[in-house]
C-alpha cells in the first residue's frame, strides 16, 4: 500500500512537472516519465499486458512523434523563456500547494482500516485475444471508426494545409 | 437488425471513399436517402417491429444493442436533423472538396450518434460519445479560418477535460459493480458497500456530461463553437451532435441506470435552473444571432436538466418530448440563420435590422421557432415546457416552477426583440449582392418550411400524442 501510495504521488508530480515546464522535450521527457510510472501501477495493480502497452505506446512510440514534431519549431530568445517561466510560476502558484494538501488528505483517507479499495480480480483464463475477439465487440468497432474520424482529421486540417 | 443503423453507415462511409466518380458524385443523394430510411424506420417501428427480427449479423458481430420508445425518439431526432443538415450544406458549402469532406463526417458523427442510443454498456458508451466528440471538432475547424480553429480548440480543451471526467467515472463504475454493463451498475446502486464509490463515480460521470451537454456553468465552448461553425454544422451540432454525448447520456442514465436519491436531484435541479436564467440572461444582451441562439440553447437544454432533476415519471416523459421539440426548433432557427447569412453575408443583428422582410419565408418560419421555443400555445414547445412544469408543480417544487415559468417570458422578450429588429421593420440600406440566390432560397426554404411544419404539426396533434407516444417514455424507469 505505502510503494502504491509513493507511486501514485510521485505520478501527479511528474505529471504537474509535465504541465508546467516551459521547454517541450522536458514536457515530453516528463510525459514519458508518467507513463512509466503508470506502468508500474498497472503492473502491481496485476494488468501486465495493459502496462507493457502503456510503456511501449506511451512511453516511447509517442514520444518519438512528440520529439519528431518539436524538431520542427524555433527555440525562442533567452531573456523571452525567461520572462515566460516566471509568468508562469507567478500564474500557478497554488498547483503545488493544491497537491500537497491533495496528498495530505489522501494520506489521511487511504489509510484508514474502514476504506477499503475493492481490487477487481485479473479474469482467469482469457487472454488477450478472447477477451478483445469475444468480449468487447462494439468498442473494437468503435475504435476503427474513430480512427476513421482521425484518417479524416489529418487530411482535412493538415494535408491541405500544406498545398 | 439493430446493428444496421450502425453498420450500414458505416459500410456507406467506405463505398463513398473508392475511388469511383459517379459514386462520390451522388454521396448527397446516398446519405440523404439513408437518413430518410432511419426516419422511417423509427416513425414505422409500432407497425413493422424490424428490431425483433435476429440479428443478420450475428455470427460475425456479437452486439449488445437494444431499443425502446426513448431510442426510438433519438433515431428520429437524429435522422431528422442530420437530414437538415445534409440540405443546409448542400446549399452553403461551396466547395466540391469540402463538401465531400462534410458528408464523410456527418456518416461518422451519425454513426456515434446511433451507436450511443443504441447500446448498453457505459464503456461502448464512452467510445461512440468521443467518436461523436472528434467527427465535431473536425467539422467545426471545416473552413480552417482563425476563428473556427479557436472554437475547436476550446471546444477540444474542454472536452478533452470531460473525457477525464468520464473516464475516471467509469474506472469507479468498474471498481463498484465489476462490470459496465447498465444492469450491473445499476444493481450495484442496491449494494451499501459500494455506496461511497459510486456516489464519486456519478459525480465524475455527472461533470464530464455536464461539459459535453454545454450545461451553465460548463458551457464555456458553445458560443464559440456554434458561432465558428459552418451553418450546417451549427444545425447538426446545436440540433442532435451535443445533445445527444451530453443530455441524452443523462436521460439515459437516470432513467435506467442511476437510483436518484435528494442530494442529487438537487444539484441536478440547481443546475437546470442556474442554466435556465443564466442562458435566457446573457441571450438578451447579444448582438449576434448565432451566439444569441447558443445561449437560448443553454437556456432551454436547463429545462430538460430540470425536469430530470424533478425524476417523476410525468417529468421525465416531459424531458424527452422537450428534447425532440427543441431538436427541431433550435435546428429550424439555426437554418434561418444560414439563410440570413447567406443572402447578407452576416448574422451580426445590427447589419442585419430592418433586412429580413425581404425574405417572408424565413421571417414566417423564424416566427414559428421562436414563439415554440418560448413555448406559446398551440406550438410544440408549449406542450413540453407544460409537461415539465405541471411536473415540477405536482412535485412540490414550486420555486423551480416559477423560474422556469418566468424564464419563458425572457425568452419571449428577446427572440420577439430579434423578431422585430430582424423581420418587422424595413431598412433603406443596400443588400450586398448575392452569388447565387435561387438555388440557395429553395434547398434553404424546403427545409425551414418541413421544420415549421413539423413544430406547427406537433404542437397541432398534441392531444392525440399522450397516450401512443409520450407517456410510454415513462416505461423505460425501472
Amino acid at each position: 500500500m505505502t510503494i502504491n501510495l509513493i507511486l501514485l504521488f510521485a505520478l501527479i508530480l511528474v505529471a504537474l512537472w509535465t504541465v508546467m515546464t516551459i521547454r517541450l522535450i522536458r514536457s515530453i521527457v516528463g510525459l514519458a516519465l508518467t507513463s512509466a510510472i503508470l506502468s508500474v501501477i498497472m503492473y502491481r495493480l496485476h494488468s501486465p499486458l495493459a502496462a507493457v502497452f502503456e510503456l511501449s505506446v506511451c512511453s516511447g512510440l509517442i514520444s518519438v512523434i512528440f520529439v519528431t514534431t518539436v524538431s520542427f519549431t524555433q527555440r525562442i530568445s533567452k531573456e523571452k523563456l525567461r520572462i515566460r517561466r516566471k509568468e508562469r510560476l507567478l500564474k500557478f502558484w497554488y498547483l503545488p500547494v493544491i497537491l500537497i494538501a491533495t496528498a495530505v488528505m489522501l494520506c489521511q483517507h487511504l489509510l484508514t482500516p474502514q476504506f477499503t479499495l475493492p481490487l477487481l480480480v485479473p479474469a482467469q483464463g482469457l487472454g488477450v485475444r478472447d477477451l478483445l475477439w469475444s468480449c468487447r465487440h462494439l468498442d473494437l468497432l468503435g475504435q476503427v471508426v474513430m480512427l476513421l474520424a482521425g484518417a479524416f482529421g489529418v487530411v482535412i486540417l493538415f494535408k491541405e494545409s500544406r498545398k | 437488425m439493430l446493428s444496421l443503423f450502425i453498420l450500414i453507415p458505416l459500410l456507406l462511409l467506405f463505398i463513398l471513399n473508392l475511388p469511383v466518380k459517379f459514386i462520390r458524385q451522388g454521396a448527397f443523394g446516398l446519405v440523404g436517402l439513408l437518413l430518410s430510411v432511419q426516419i422511417l424506420a423509427a416513425l414505422l417501428h409500432s407497425l413493422f417491429p424490424w428490431s425483433a427480427f435476429p440479428e443478420i449479423l450475428g455470427s460475425f458481430f456479437i452486439f449488445s444493442l437494444a431499443v425502446d420508445n426513448l431510442t426510438l425518439v433519438m433515431l428520429l431526432t437524429i435522422g431528422t436533423v442530420a437530414l437538415v443538415s445534409l440540405i443546409v450544406a448542400a446549399s452553403t458549402i461551396g466547395q466540391e472538396r469540402l463538401r465531400f469532406y462534410f458528408v464523410n463526417l456527418l456518416l461518422i458523427c451519425v454513426i456515434g450518434m446511433n451507436a450511443i442510443v443504441l447500446v448498453r454498456d457505459i464503456f461502448s458508451l464512452y467510445v461512440f460519445i468521443e467518436i461523436v466528440s472528434v467527427s465535431s471538432f473536425i467539422l467545426i475547424a471545416l473552413e480552417r479560418n482563425k476563428s473556427a480553429i479557436e472554437g475547436t480548440f476550446k471546444y477540444l480543451m474542454l472536452s478533452a477535460m470531460a473525457t477525464v471526467f468520464i473516464l475516471s467515472g467509469i474506472a469507479c463504475f468498474l471498481l463498484a459493480a465489476g462490470d459496465l454493463s447498465f444492469v450491473s451498475i445499476h444493481s450495484a446502486f442496491y449494494d451499501p458497500a459500494a455506496s461511497f464509490i459510486l456516489k464519486v463515480a456519478a459525480s465524475l460521470f455527472l461533470c464530464g456530461l455536464f461539459i459535453k451537454a454545454g450545461v451553465a456553468p460548463f458551457h464555456g465552448w458553445v458560443m464559440d463553437a456554434y458561432l465558428a461553425s459552418p451553418a450546417s454544422v451549427s444545425v447538426l451540432l446545436a440540433g442532435v451532435a451535443t445533445k445527444i454525448s451530453g443530455v441524452y447520456v443523462l436521460l439515459r442514465l437516470f432513467g435506467s441506470v442511476f437510483i436518484v436519491n435528494a442530494p442529487l436531484q438537487n444539484i441536478i435541479l440547481f443546475a437546470g435552473a442556474f442554466s435556465i436564467v443564466l442562458g435566457a440572461l446573457a441571450a438578451l444582451t447579444q448582438d449576434d444571432l448565432k451566439r444569441m441562439l447558443a445561449y437560448s440553447s443553454i437556456s432551454q437544454i436547463g429545462y430538460i436538466i430540470l425536469a430530470l432533476g424533478c425524476a417523476t415519471p410525468l417529468a421525465f416523459a416531459g424531458a424527452v418530448f422537450h428534447f425532440f421539440n427543441h431538436a427541431i426548433f433550435k435546428s429550424l432557427l439555426f437554418v434561418n440563420a444560414a439563410a440570413l447569412e447567406k443572402r447578407f453575408g452576416s448574422t451580426d443583428m445590427n447589419k442585419l435590422a430592418g433586412q429580413g422582410y425581404k425574405m417572408p419565408v424565413t421571417g414566417i418560419t423564424s416566427l414559428m421557432g421562436v414563439l415554440s421555443t418560448a413555448g406559446i400555445p398551440p406550438l410544440s414547445g408549449f406542450w413540453s415546457k407544460l409537461i415539465i412544469i405541471l411536473a415540477l408543480f405536482s412535485s412540490g417544487r414550486f420555486v423551480y416552477a416559477g423560474i422556469a415559468l418566468l424564464a419563458s417570458v425572457l425568452t419571449l422578450a428577446y427572440f420577439l426583440v430579434f423578431q422585430r429588429r430582424i423581420f418587422f421593420c424595413k431598412s433603406e440600406l443596400q443588400e450586398p449582392a448575392l452569388e447565387n440566390p435561387g438555388k440557395i432560397s429553395r434547398a434553404l426554404g424546403f427545409s425551414e418550411i418541413s421544420l415549421a411544419i413539423i413544430t406547427v404539426v406537433t404542437g397541432a396533434v398534441f392531444v392525440f400524442m399522450p397516450g401512443n407516444w409520450i407517456m410510454p417514455l415513462k416505461g423505460i424507469f425501472w
